[in-house]
């Protein structure tokens, strides 16, 4: 598996991380993953709703040492 | 540039009813005296007090002694929740809440779940309304000692199903409480519920009247040190002149809430429609049809909630936000995270009496342009 692309928006607040994904994202092939690092609390609410809103594809949140990352796929 | 102001943030505080003023300058004159003690101007304040809790039970169908005022909505709901539990100690330590419960609410259940009880949340679905199914398994679970409901969300607007809730607490024995801040004097109060909390400036009331109701039977003990004011249920004298103007404009604002509210609901329709059309990249909040009359909750992709709010207040559009930047805790609506929905870019416009359809009619007209040129500043159109 390859190591997802990662979107480092740490101490950045809301709607930045999601801005910075709605840009990165159609710039990567259908199918890439991307991993947003994002602290601001409203990350984990926007990030996933941002999927549903564009239709692409939320896979998850992982807590790792470099704190809440959320993980996104393209799916078109 | 000074537009005139439009006020649009009645769930927050609606306008002083003008029944309210005159009640209140009158009460001044004629009701500081304490009415507990023994002499003429006590006298007159006790029928003050005793005539402004009549016209209230009157008004939400409960006897007087069921209903006491409280120096605020919060207080009530505090009171509500702590003494419901401390009333069923006997039968366990179990809260059962919603997850779009007031932070009233909710803080009231961290000090229980402090003080060694336990708190369980019931989720809501991306519309705001409670699953049923969560609620009704949560206040069968043994050691269940109350259950608390928003009666409408206040933050969306989605209406819950208080009676269905009730329906399943009540076949457990548990008592419900309905936090119904944004319903009383607004729409018909639901029936099903064992203690009742309102806040009189929702309703166009002065800041500093609660409303708590406990009905007859219920097992309810105060959590606050002994005081005989208000039957024992909440400490220290009542801001007399206050609840007087509260009783009244209560009286008033539900005389006419059926009127009213059809006028609202057909403004906020439009509002939700035209902000859905209008705005690009927009989603609109909440229940479409089992919602307030008044109050309609939108948000804007992309778009920073406190650069939004300053916006439009320039333009003298005054409204309020669930968005984290928005809140002093930095953390995003309790209720917008619970159902899922984006938290930043949001608006909560709630209407009121004087609220005009030209009002509304400005503000559809402004908002595209506040957005779009915000948009265009962040560097996030066509994303």
């Amino acid at each position: 598996m390859i190591a997802p692309e990662v979107l480092d928006c740490r101490g950045q607040r809301c709607p930045l991380p999601v801005i910075a994904l709605a840009r990165r994202l159609p710039e990567l092939p259908v199918g890439a993953l991307v991993r947003v690092l994002a602290d601001d609390p409203a990350a984990a609410v926007d990030l996933p709703a941002w999927c549903r809103l564009r239709g692409q594809e939320f896979v998850g949140r992982v807590d790792g040492p470099d704190g809440p990352g959320f993980d996104v796929r393209r799916r078109h | 540039m000074n537009a005139s102001p439009v006020y649009l943030d009645a769930a927050s505080a609606a306008p002083l009813h003008p029944v309210a003023r005159q009640a209140l300058l009158a009460a001044l004159d004629d009701g500081w005296a304490d009415p507990e003690r023994l002499y003429a101007p006590a006298r007159r304040a006790r029928q003050l007090l005793d005539a402004a809790r009549e016209a209230a039970a009157a008004t939400l169908g409960v006897r007087p002694d069921e209903l006491s005022f409280t120096p605020s909505g919060t207080a009530a709901a505090h009171s509500a929740v702590l003494g419901g539990l401390a009333g069923r100690r006997r039968f366990g330590s179990g809260l059962v809440h919603s997850a779009i419960e007031h932070s009233a609410v909710l803080h009231s259940a961290e000090r229980h779940v402090a003080g060694g009880g336990t708190a369980t949340s019931i989720p809501v679905d991306r519309l705001g309304r409670i699953d049923l199914d969560a609620w009704s398994v949560a206040v069968r679970t043994p050691g269940t000692a109350l259950a608390a409901l928003i009666a409408a969300s206040h933050e969306v607007g989605t209406v819950q199903p208080v009676a269905e809730a009730g329906a399943a607490c009540a076949a457990a024995g548990v008592p419900l409480y309905v936090d119904a801040a944004q319903v009383v004097g607004h729409a018909p109060v639901p029936a099903g519920w064992s203690v009742l909390t309102a806040s009189a400036h929702k309703w166009g009331g002065p800041p500093g009247v609660g409303l708590l109701v406990v009905r007859k039977g219920t097992r309810w003990e105060s959590p606050w040190p002994m005081d005989e004011r208000e039957a024992g249920r909440t400490p220290g004298v009542v801001n007399l002149p206050a609840v007087v103007a509260a009783a009244a404009s209560l009286r008033a604002a539900a005389a006419d809430a059926a009127a009213r509210g059809d006028r609202l609901a057909r403004l906020v329709d439009r509002i939700r429609v035209r902000v859905a059309t209008e705005v690009p990249d927009v989603e609109v909040v909440g229940d479409p049809e089992d919602r307030l009359p008044h109050l309609v909750t939108f948000s804007c992709l992309y778009v920073d909630g406190e650069a939004l709010l300053h916006a439009l207040d320039r333009r003298g559009f005054a409204v309020s936000s669930g968005s984290s930047c928005t809140s002093s805790t930095l953390r995003p609506s309790h209720v917008l995270a619970a159902m899922g929905v984006l938290s930043h870019g949001n608006v909560r416009v709630s209407l009121h009496q004087d609220t005009t359809e030209a009002d509304v009619e400005r503000f559809l007209t402004e908002l595209p342009g506040i957005v779009s040129a915000l948009r265009a500043e962040a560097g996030v159109v066509g994303l």
